[in-house]
């Protein structure tokens, strides 16, 4: 059965959906192994995630390092427990080793690191720096003759930083249509509200105004995001960019609507709660 | 100032004394503004930031911005404090400040939260061992790395009214007691915590309470270590660093930071022109952070009394 308007096959739409709430499921399991972490924008990209490693990216789950694939640089690096819960989903690493998130020894670093886990292509943390490294790999990949992507995740407070900025610029004057740029727009940063702290506008009017291809999309529709990121395969002479409007912490109700909700704890009782909850949810959709 | 170390840890965290001394050095004085980088919540400074915006302002994930803004209140006749943690106050801004700040004649007091393996659980990415290296660089700075929460708020008091630029290594955990409530411990000196006669051991930041332990450990086996708190790594004591190593004649440095630029360098340069003597250093050996409890990362980087006490024995043989 397909979508007339997407032509999207909706069983595929409900994988996508289920593979969204694994992820979750997997970060949870990650933060409640180590007792607290960057729940809410973790939580906020599975959707994205999901529609990035189960359509739209083409990969190697056996050969992480292969030169052609696809690549994602999670900029905002702290969200690296969403990115391995991911990664442990599609068998990058044995789903267990989730549990040594943050031990001590451990290839889970709290942000991502690309010299310690597999599939993690890109190394990042301090936020800004993953924007200019992601045009720098759309560049090095399409002067080597590549024909692959760049998939590039920023937080909307890490916007604020000025080398987001200078990125862009760089990447729509060297017409880097290989590398997509999507917006985490969950409306919060660590100490609180965007708009209280440093309100940033219409980010597709100022994608837009930078020489980028902008749309905005719902960031929990996995149907209305893979359709979005189908339209980057085109090529053309501009990067890309998809401004989620997504919710911090979307994906577990009590999460989403705690206010300070950047870093939470996860004890046995939430996480028995929570991930029941997740669940529920995916045994009635996969029936 | 007055020492009352018996190894047990201070009950309050440094980050509620931030989140308090800030708030009061605001009210006493209206020319100082406090700005942050998004990370308000994380020192305690959140609650008082959101009633006084106009002076308490968080300017954003946007570092080298912040300091810039630092420099034109300063020339516009404030004294700024800034805020972000380690990495990001020292290596994210570091142009700004050192120009528009440093050369500039802005004088702007620079507060850099989670010194090395107290990063801990932020990993790798978030754990500076070379915050003191480059801040030491900048002509006519001062840098502090606290030894207490007492001598916290006093250092953080007296740097907003020091010409230059000034840094903290600020912890945001608990943290051993060493001086009494209210101490006052006056900038440029370095309190001899402990005397001793076989070898000096000169400390900075959670240091200080590994080498207080060393040196008890060490004087049960018959070796004299004396313990000095070099809170102030620039400009250091050279009075008390030539007394103590002619006196003892073997120096053993622990810090919390890379072997390069950081306080052992700082005590090295005054051996060498003044009394050249053997020395030996406790501290990150050239490497990368990594995630991990402190305790961990503590043994991993070497950074314990029992490390202190190993460097103490061989530095006393070399004699
Ligand atoms: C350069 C830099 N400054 C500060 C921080 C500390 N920090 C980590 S996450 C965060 C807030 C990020 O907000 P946002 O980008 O919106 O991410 P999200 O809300 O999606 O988690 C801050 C300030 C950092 N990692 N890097």
């Amino acid at each position: 059965m397909e979508n007339e308007e997407t032509n999207m096959d909706q069983t595929e739409v409900k994988a996508l959906k289920a593979f969204a709430i694994r992820i979750r499921l997997a970060t949870l399991d990650a933060i409640h192994s180590i007792g607290s972490g960057h729940l809410g924008g973790a939580l906020s990209i599975a959707d994205v995630m999901a529609v990035l490693y189960g359509r739209e990216m083409n990969i190697r789950v056996e050969d992480p390092a292969w030169p052609d694939r696809d690549k994602l640089v999670c900029s905002k690096g702290h969200a690296g427990p969403g990115v391995y819960g991911t990664l442990a989903v599609k068998g990058y690493f044995p789903y267990e080793e989730l549990k040594t998130l943050n031990k001590n020894g451990t290839r889970l670093p709290s942000h991502c690191d690309r010299n310690k886990t597999p599939g993690i292509d890109v190394t990042t943390g301090s936020l800004g720096q993953g924007t200019s490294q992601a045009c720098g790999l759309a560049l090095g990949d399409r002067l080597k003759g590549r024909k692959n992507r760049v998939f590039l995740i920023v937080g909307d407070g890490e916007m604020d930083e000025g080398q987001c900025w200078e990125a862009f610029a760089f990447a729509a004057a060297h017409k880097l249509s290989n590398l997509v740029v999507l917006i985490d727009w969950n409306k919060k940063q660590l100490d609180g509200l965007c708009n209280d702290i440093l309100p940033m506008g219409d980010f597709v009017k100022k994608m837009e105004a930078f020489g980028f291809d902008a749309v905005q999309v719902k960031g929990d529709d996995v149907e209305a995001i893979a359709v979005a990121l189908e339209r980057t395969r085109q090529g053309g002479d501009k990067p890309y960019a998809i401004v989620l409007d997504t919710v911090k912490g979307a994906g577990v109700e009590e999460v989403a609507n705690t206010l300070m909700n950047h870093s939470m704890p996860v004890n046995d009782e939430k996480y028995e709660k929570w991930t029941t909850e997740l669940k529920a949810e995916l045994a009635a959709l996969e029936g | 100032m007055k020492i009352v170390y018996n190894g047990e840890m201070d009950t309050r965290l440094c980050k509620e004394v931030l989140g308090a001394t800030i708030p009061e050095i605001l009210e006493s004085d209206s020319d100082v503004v406090y700005l942050d980088a998004d990370l308000m919540s994380c020192i305690g400074t959140l609650k008082y930031g959101a009633q006084h915006r106009d002076r308490a302002i968080d300017c954003g994930i946007a570092e080298a911005n912040m300091a810039g803004v630092a420099a034109g209140l300063a020339m516009a006749g404030f004294k700024p404090i800034i805020h972000s943690f380690g990495i990001f106050a020292s290596r994210r801004c570091f142009d700004q400040v050192f120009l528009s700040g440093g050369y500039a004649k802005n004088d702007i007091t620079v507060l850099g939260s989670d010194p090395g393996v107290t990063a801990a659980m932020n990993g790798g990415t978030h754990m500076p061992f070379e915050d003191v290296a480059l801040y030491r660089v900048i002509p006519g700075s001062t840098v502090l790395e606290p030894s207490d929460p007492t001598c916290l708020m006093s250092l953080l008091k007296q740097a907003v009214d020091r010409p230059g630029i000034k840094y903290l290594r600020v912890g945001r955990k608990s943290m051993a007691r060493i001086y009494a409530d209210g101490s006052e411990l006056p900038i440029g000196k370095a309190p001899v915590l402990r005397d001793g006669t076989d070898v000096v051991i000169f400390a900075a930041g959670i240091m200080v309470h590994e080498a207080l332990q060393a040196a008890a450990s060490l004087e049960k086996q018959g070796i004299s270590a004396a313990v000095v708190d070099c809170y102030t790594i620039k400009p250091i004591d050279r009075e008390t660093v030539i007394t103590m190593a002619k006196k003892t004649g073997a120096v053993v440095v622990a810090e919390n930071a890379n072997r390069h630029g950081g306080l052992y360098s700082a005590v090295l340069e005054v051996l060498a022109e003044n009394c050249p003597v053997p020395a030996a250093n406790v501290s990150v050996e050239d490497e990368f952070g990594e995630v991990g409890t402190q305790s961990y990362l503590q043994q991993r980087f070497g950074l314990t009394a029992a490390h202190i006490e190993e460097k103490a024995k061989s530095v006393i043989v070399r004699k």
